[in-house]
């Protein structure tokens, strides 16, 4: 008698305590919710800077090369004597919807691999694992080089590689979760009331492992904005006259060996700025999802 | 002996297996890495189709070429034959050093490849020895020594994995280069000393994110094994700390560690490209930029193969270390 109630009183101990480590795993921590706020300042920057600066980011003036901070250029100009504030916020849109759209395409696609290898499993599974084994064989920054020479430098070409490079990156983390919710009682008695599989994986298997999804898309959005920013900088991705932050850390070379490092710092900042943003971000989802799986 | 010990022992021969066991381990793996590199070389060589015109036109990108000279590249490309016996005789050549001939400096592609190759080998040891040094010992201490050091030295390791190399590049290049003046900022120097002096920049650069990874992975990997039972045991048992520390903590982290490490060190080989470019150090990767921007396809398809299959060897031969050598891997299943 005594030995079961002191069984009931040490479970509903252990709810308490699981469900107290859940509210803490709920919230994103300081260090998440500064992260979560510079990010957001920075895409705020990125989406409504451009309406309201009214300067033209490609409009050269060489009589104004490398002017310090003024009035009419409140960050100073380039080797070019363009408005550096102008390049620097039209920049972040380019800066940012590149690892975005490499993030959205490698996401979609890895999950719905992986997905349907899980729920089909067999020979169906081990051929997409060596599929994803021989991508991940391909360093991402080589097939996006590899791509800018087949179609020329640019963006589209870069964003096409760097989904496909990234796809294994998010399936394996997918098939591995869904693979642990397949063999869990929940699918057993959906797949026993004839539920079809499809439904199964995308209306209850998918809501189940969606936060790590989204924490590691997170981090991968960093990777891809470093890569992209990387193939910018040496001049494979986005193309002059057009502002983005890793040809500006490009081109503020020259400005560097010249004496005026402004176009390059400040470029460079924004992308440290937003790659640690990111990644705090994206680990404190990766703990949050951890504990509650 | 108990009976518990034997137990544990067959347990432990099991998980091992037999040497045909450990063959048949090994002989998967290499298999594998074949498979593999066969499917990169596939990619490789199949990128040529999947340009936009025939192949014949990406080649020669509307460059006027003499009829010879076209002549020469049909036959180097066997464009009239099949596709898969075209495939086949690429591969045959790749395989014996044979990448064709450079479209812009009309050379065998290997010479130009080989004249390059040593100043991309230098700039990846260097930055292999500093990921190694440097974040080993970051961890280490950052480990062993908890407290207001350990923990900022841990913060500015997350701050610093955030930094792209070629950031790094262009900071370590103001500060050490043009406002201290201690090196160079462009080329690649004579071989020898003056080649490392050129070298050391470019490859803290390309080392500094992965210091910061390996240091927080190592610091991460002491700290568990402080923590482990079995070393909670030996410090209450009063045993030297010095000898706990070498003993129980260092072995059991360090193959992990330096599993992981091996890996970033070969993810380096693509990030060596964007740094090659920085420091104008005229190896592999700036080849590749610049034979991208040319169009010369056939040393572009040469250095993309020599560096995935650089890059996949490396990985397989430190995975299979790690399997061979940490005994509580088991041979037996796939560990990825």
């Amino acid at each position: 008698m005594t030995a079961v109630a002191d069984n009931v009183e040490v479970e509903a101990r252990i709810i308490a305590r699981t469900a107290r480590r859940l509210r803490h795993a709920g919230s994103l921590g300081v260090s998440g919710w500064i992260a979560l706020g510079a990010f957001a300042a920075v895409v705020l920057i990125a989406a409504i800077g451009p309406l309201l600066v009214t300067t033209d980011p490609n409009a050269v003036s060489l009589s104004e090369a490398f002017q310090g901070p003024s009035a009419v250029h409140p960050l100073g100009t380039d080797a070019s004597g363009r408005d550096l504030l102008a390049r620097l916020v039209f920049g972040g849109r380019t800066a940012l919807i590149g690892p975005f759209l490499v993030v959205l395409c490698s996401t979609i696609l890895g999950t719905a691999l992986a997905l349907t290898a899980v729920w089909f499993g067999g020979w169906f599974d081990q051929m997409v694992v060596r599929v994803i084994d021989a991508i991940f064989a391909f360093p991402g920054l080589l097939l996006a080089i590899l791509a800018t020479a087949l179609f020329g430098a640019g963006l589209p070409a870069a964003i096409a590689a760097l989904s496909i490079a990234y796809l294994p990156y998010i399936a394996r983390i997918v098939r591995s979760a869904a693979l642990r919710e397949r063999n869990l009682p929940y699918v057993a008695a959906l797949r026993v009331q004839g539920v079809h599989g499809a439904w199964i994986s995308l209306r209850h298997i998918l809501p189940n492992i969606a936060g790590l999804i989204v924490a590691n898309a997170t981090l991968a959005f960093g990777f891809a904005l470093m890569d992209l920013a990387g193939l910018s900088f040496i001049g494979l991705g986005v193309q002059p006259p057009t502002a983005d932050w890793g040809a500006m850390v490009g081109t503020g070379m020259g400005g560097i060996l010249q004496g005026h490092p402004a176009e390059a710092l400040y470029a460079s900042a924004l992308i440290v700025i937003t790659v640690a943003a990111v990644n705090v971000i994206g680990d404190r989802l990766n703990e949050r999802s951890e504990v509650r799986a | 002996m108990s009976e518990t010990t034997v137990v544990a022992a067959q347990a432990v021969a099991r998980k091992r297996g037999s040497g045909r066991q450990t063959v048949r381990f090994v002989l998967g793996r290499i298999g594998g890495l074949l498979a593999t590199l066969f499917v990169a070389s596939l990619v490789v060589f199949g990128a040529l189709y999947a340009a936009p015109g025939n192949p014949l036109s990406f080649l020669t990108q509307g460059r006027s070429m003499t009829p010879e000279a076209i002549a020469v590249l049909e036959a180097q490309y066997h464009l009239d034959d099949p596709v898969w016996l075209q495939y086949l005789r690429w591969l045959g050549g790749a395989l014996t050093g044979d990448f064709g001939t450079s479209i812009i400096y009309n050379q065998p592609v290997s010479q130009v490849l080989a004249a390059r190759a040593p100043a991309s080998a230098l700039l990846i040891m260097m930055a292999a020895i500093i990921v190694l040094l440097a974040g080993l010992a970051v961890g280490a201490y950052a480990g062993l020594k908890p407290g207001l050091l350990s923990r900022s030295m841990m913060a500015g390791a997350t701050a610093v994995m955030a930094v792209p190399t070629f950031v790094a590049a262009v900071v370590l290049i103001l500060v050490f280069a043009v406002q201290l003046g201690w090196f160079p900022v462009f080329g690649a120097g004579t071989p020898g000393l003056d080649a490392v002096h050129h070298t050391t920049l470019p490859a803290i650069a390309l080392a500094l994110a992965s210091v910061a990874f390996v240091g927080r992975l190592s610091q991460a990997a002491i700290r568990q094994e402080l923590s482990a039972d079995h070393v909670q045991t030996a410090i209450s048992r009063g045993l030297p700390r010095r000898f706990i520390v070498q003993r129980h903590v260092i072995r059991n982290a360090a193959m992990p560690v330096l599993t992981v490490a091996g890996l970033t060190i070969a993810g380096l080989i693509a990030a060596s490209v964007v740094i090659e470019q920085v420091f104008q150090l005229g190896g592999l990767g700036q080849l590749l930029v610049s034979s991208v921007q040319q169009k010369d396809f056939p040393v572009v398809q040469a250095i993309c193969l020599v560096y995935v299959a650089a890059f996949i060897v490396l990985n397989t031969v430190i995975d299979l270390a790690y399997a061979l050598l940490d005994p509580r891997i088991g041979l037996g299943r796939r560990t990825s």
